[in-house]
């Protein structure tokens, strides 16, 4: 355990040094990690927080952000509940998508500049089954890949080693992540154990008797036995401290009622203002598998779906106006997610069924608001197989809370990330490194013919570093990865002999430092 | 951390051939039954392991009386006034939203009148077994009607054939609505139930699981036209809803071609033809074999344990034509599941934990006749399961819980930081205070448990054989010594102390101080030994 460097692996957060900031690019910075840590570590550790929500079950994507500037092969995808687009509602500033009119609390953070949407978020290879999407969403794997370990289990392991043996101590008091609610999710799952631990109600912990301890013997009891011990430990520990924090916020902003996320984001406000240095805080939100009365017939805004989106979005604008009363807005950012979109087509009862990639949202006071990412691509006459192509990585979110949210360095990242994954500026410049904003760039991908029967030319333009180029299928699935190397700044050109394909759509993505752009290509 | 954990014996089906002692028996029945009540353990025991087996897999016992109406009309816009009170709602249609609420709380009741009432079988457990396997959701299935044929169907079918089982399950109306089934039609197929029967109910998520997703749109589309008749609450075929097109599967079912039928049989045609299909493939015997192997034994399934003991148990179902009762017989028989490391190693599900805590201190329900205070007592043992996750009736969703498929950790994740000392919390309710329904409160009773020991004046035996009883894993001689001087002694040293007090309650019992000595001793004691970690595990 004592190989893992205790607080190499944090940059400290809110430390800015102003050369940094004026005219020094992404890539200075990168090699800047080192010098930093050499300087300034050990110092101030940051008293950022992290919280994540999941909407459990595979939230309808294209009827949460829709795609205004497709709006009429949208509608034909899904003549039974398609929103309207008179009922969209509009983003300062931005024309090519609306949000589904049950969320006026995240039009409202967006419009205020909280709230960063990021489009069709997703991996190669998608996986419809729920369960093993969530797990796929929770380890951080690849599609294929088995990870017994979650993501953030992994950075709490990496940042707090050998828990739980020598906590809580002098640098870390508190729970190093808490999960509202009675169930342990694998998202915090560390090497050897749950790195967080889970509560329905702050005040409420029951006190134990305090045994002798026999050995545990050397079978699976014994390991069985070590286990519900230790979690009686942990509870005794750390329940004192929970409820200590919870009391001491005697007043909040107002939440709705009847919405059990606004609930949970009630305690994670009251906890974070209360005083733990807790980084993480889970809560989660279900029944986002819409297979069936996705909408009311007649009225298409309204509805199941209506309702659950309309929780999200009041329980996230309480929460944010809470953390702000409580002035912790700056230490908080949040995002969204659900284990995957859901197919473009609609289906015979007024549902969707399981889909692959969609749109997240990350919000905060220290979030950079924007869009990332162009409206999915739909086919004309969108048919049963068809899903929206990924354009961004899950992991590339993760690992760009993790560098420049929670000032994870380099080494660090690759630990919990296992893989490098480009990073996007969802946060604010200067919140712990500096990323380039992007806006909607140029045309980097030109392919040619298009549409093409053996051979399509692929044109890209890299800004130079790491650059992919890949083909995937119209369900989403990889089919090549024409690309994947280092190169200078400048256009290039790859062939892709596709005859063996079989006619259809196809997506030719390109992704290079912070930028990816995906473009359709028709094989005949 | 500590050296390899191994077997006694390499894992195998070779039969148990080792002593058939109270241990031996303890363990078997706590991995069966909820518990062991005393007197099944001295039973069992006189049966040995041959005629343990056989009694636990005996399916000649009726069922039980299906659930009554325990619940007053209210404010239902269609009351059902035609069943009167005590008399069985489940053949009755009325499906107005707040009966339909009041059926499925009397339901769920029922059941858990049923699990603290089993007989002598694996029955119960079999019923959480499938109900797991085949996760449906009451509240999503709304009809307590089919809810309660879906249920009957698992009953009756506890120790059945998987087979048939899938293929009335695909077609159960509770399964129709809960998984969309009954929308699924020609025009808009849906694919919840085509994936979920191959991913979680036959085929799983293993190594060798390969179905693809065309696999699963073809199945969708094969399963298309099945509606449900609320009149008849029975499902039925309507064919001008059905997908006659051939549906091509991949090659992970060896690119069989199921030719697309027309008329009023091809539902059931293709529906056979396509459960065939799933069961061919070797991957199906495999999977259930490990889920097995996962509720009745330990979750880790070592490679040697998937050669030895899951290859083996799988062709045993095969070659049985999928009947699961040989299965069963050959899995609890096994020297591998009495290898000492299989032991105490699994951690007690809240239904397991609060029905086995019942079972083990015999505590009184009243009788059969004051069934609404039956339901209402069975009703608070509802709620101490849901609120340590584990809501009968209505899993968390399709895959059924956590504990048992949710890598790495499975049992682990009943127990967490908040489920723990609800655990300790409600233990320690029933074992103290208890709770109490129209008068009649449920509670252990701690004396009388301990009067029907062998030598209870003996603080030491007392200790023993409630240790011994109760606890999943033994504990020291200091241990004990500890909680004797403690609870027992009351900080003396000398076992006549407990001895006398012992005595006198028996002989004076109306000596109130001495009473509530040895009332509270024992109390404690109890307490103690159900809040030890030890007590988790069996």
């Amino acid at each position: 355990m004592n190989r893992r460097k205790f607080l190499n692996g944090y940059l400290p957060a809110g430390v800015m040094i102003p050369s940094f900031v004026n005219g020094m690019g992404f890539k200075a910075f990168e090699s800047g990690h080192t010098f930093l840590n050499n300087v300034l570590l050990p110092g101030g550790d940051n008293d950022r927080v992290f919280v994540v929500i999941q909407l459990n079950g595979g939230n309808d994507g294209l009827n949460t952000v829709i795609p205004l500037d497709q709006f009429s092969k949208y509608q034909n995808a899904r003549q039974n509940i398609f929103i309207e687009e008179s009922k969209a509602l509009r983003l300062n500033g931005v024309d090519n998508i609306g949000l589904h009119p049950a969320m006026t609390g995240l039009q409202e953070l967006y419009n205020d500049g909280k709230l960063h949407v990021v489009q069709s978020v997703g991996y190669p290879q998608p996986n419809f089954s729920h369960f093993r999407a969530t797990d796929i969403w929770m380890s951080g794997s690849d599609s294929r890949q088995v990870l017994n370990t979650g993501w953030l289990g992994r950075f709490l392991d990496e940042m707090y080693p050998g828990f739980p043996i020598g906590y809580p101590n002098s640098t870390m008091t508190d729970p190093l992540a808490i999960q509202i609610g009675s169930v342990t999710s694998l998202t915090l799952q560390g090497a050897a154990q749950p790195m967080g631990m889970s509560i329905s109600n702050p005040s409420s912990f029951y006190s134990f008797v305090n045994n002798q301890i026999d050995p545990a013997p050397n079978s699976y009891a014994g390991k069985e036995l070590s286990f519900v011990r230790e979690m009686s430990k942990q509870t005794q520990k750390f329940g004192e401290v929970i409820k200590a924090a919870n009391a001491k916020v005697t007043t909040q902003s107002p939440y709705p009622t009847s919405n059990s996320l606004a609930d949970q984001l009630k305690i994670v406000a009251r906890l974070i203002k209360g005083g733990l240095k807790t980084k993480i805080y889970m809560v989660n939100y279900g029944g986002f598998d819409t297979h069936s009365n996705q909408t009311v017939a007649g009225d298409t805004s309204i509805g199941y779906h209506a309702t659950l989106l309309g929780n999200v979005s009041n329980a996230i604008k309480a929460f944010m106006d809470d953390l702000k009363f409580q002035g912790v807005e700056e230490r908080v950012v949040g995002m969204t997610y659900s284990e995957f979109g859901r197919r473009i087509l609609s289906n015979g009862s007024t549902g969707t069924d399981h889909g692959a990639a969609a749109p997240l949202f990350v919000f905060g006071a220290m979030v950079q608001a924007g869009v990332s990412g162009t409206t999915p691509i739909l086919p004309m006459k969108a048919t049963v197989g068809d899903n929206v192509p990924y354009q961004y990585d899950f992991r590339s979110i993760y690992a760009s809370i993790l560098s420049n949210w929670l000032c994870v360095n380099d080494t660090t990242l690759n630990n919990v990330m296992l893989k490098n994954f480009q990073k996007l500026p969802l946060t604010k410049l200067g919140t712990c490194s500096i990323l380039n904003p992007v806006g909607n760039p140029d045309q980097l991908i030109v392919a040619y013919p298009n549409p093409f029967h053996k051979k399509v030319t692929i044109q890209f333009k890299s800004a130079g570093g790491h650059t992919m180029i890949q083909v995937m299928d119209s369900a989403g699935r990889l089919v090549k990865i024409l690309i994947d190397a280092n190169f200078e700044a400048g256009t290039f050109r790859v062939d892709f002999d596709g005859e063996y394909l079989s006619a259809g759509l196809y997506y030719i993505r390109l992704q290079n430092q912070v930028i990816q752009q995906v473009k359709s290509v028709i094989k005949i | 951390m500590s050296t390899e954990r191994k077997f006694q014996t390499p894992p195998s089906l070779a039969a148990y051939a080792g002593p058939w002692d109270k241990d031996a028996v303890k363990h078997l029945l706590r991995r069966t039954m909820f518990g062991a009540k005393k007197d099944d353990i001295l039973y069992f025991t006189g049966l040995g392991l041959n005629g343990s087996i056989n009694q636990l897999l005996d399916t000649s016992l009726p069922l039980p009386a299906p659930p009554v109406k325990e619940y007053a009309v209210g404010n239902a816009m269609v009351p059902d006034t035609i069943i009167g009170p005590g008399e069985t709602w489940v053949n009755d249609t009325n499906n107005d939203g707040t009966i339909a609420s009041y059926r499925r709380g009397s339901f769920k009741k029922w059941w858990v009148g049923n699990l603290i009432n089993q007989d002598r079988t694996i029955r119960e457990n079999m019923c959480i077994f499938w109900h797991n396997h085949f996760s449906t959701e009451t509240n999503d299935v709304s009809n307590a009607q089919y809810v309660y044929k879906h249920h009957n169907l698992i009953r009756s079918n506890a120790l059945g054939n998987i087979k048939s089982l899938v293929r009335a399950m695909s077609i159960d109306p509770a399964m129709l609505v809960y998984l969309n089934g009954q929308n699924n039609n020609k025009s808009a197929p849906d694919e919840n139930y085509s994936r979920e029967i191959q991913e979680l109910f036959v085929i799983g998520k293993g190594t060798g699981a390969d179905f693809t997703e065309p696999d699963v749109k073809e199945a969708a589309k094969l399963l298309t036209g099945w509606r449900i008749n609320a009149t008849k609450m029975e499902p039925y075929f309507d064919s001008n809803r059905h997908d006659t097109t051939n549906k091509q599967f991949s090659s992970f079912y060896g690119n069989k071609l199921i030719a697309g039928k027309t008329g009023a049989t091809a539902g059931d045609l293709e529906l056979d033809e396509f459960i065939n299909m799933l069961f061919a493939n070797d991957e199906a015997a495999l999977f259930l074999c490990r889920k097995l192997y996962i509720w009745f034994i330990y979750y880790k399934i070592t490679p040697e344990v998937e050669a030895g003991f899951i290859a083996p148990l799988a062709k045993l179902l095969r070659n049985n034509n999928y009947e699961v009762k040989p299965v069963i017989k050959a899995l609890l028989s096994s020297d591998h599941f009495f290898d000492m490391m299989n032991r105490g190693c699994q951690i007690k599900s809240p239904v397991n934990m609060m029905i086995g805590l019942l079972r083990e201190f015999e505590v009184k329900f009243p009788t059969p006749d004051m069934y609404t205070t039956n339901y209402g007592l069975w009703n608070q043992m509802l709620s101490y399961f849901t609120n340590l996750q584990q809501n009968l009736g209505d899993p968390p969703d399709v895959s059924g819980w956590k504990a048992y498929y949710q890598e790495p950790g499975f049992y682990e994740y009943w127990i967490n930081t908040d489920t723990l000392p609800k655990r300790i919390q409600y233990l320690d309710s029933l074992v103290t205070n208890g709770y109490t329904v129209s008068g009649f409160k449920v509670v252990v009773d701690g004396l009388a448990y301990v009067k029907k020991m062998a030598a209870p004046r003996d603080p030491n035996k007392l200790i023993d054989e409630l240790a011994d009883h109760v606890l999943g894993i033994p504990i020291s001689a200091q241990h004990k010594a500890q909680l004797k001087r403690d609870i027992l002694l009351s900080g003396q040293s000398d076992d006549l102390y407990w001895a006398t007090a012992w005595d006198l309650y028996i002989t004076t019992p109306s000596n109130a101080a001495n009473t509530k000595y040895v009332t509270t001793a024992i109390t404690n004691l109890i307490k103690y030994m159900v809040d030890l970690p030890e007590y988790q595990l069996c």
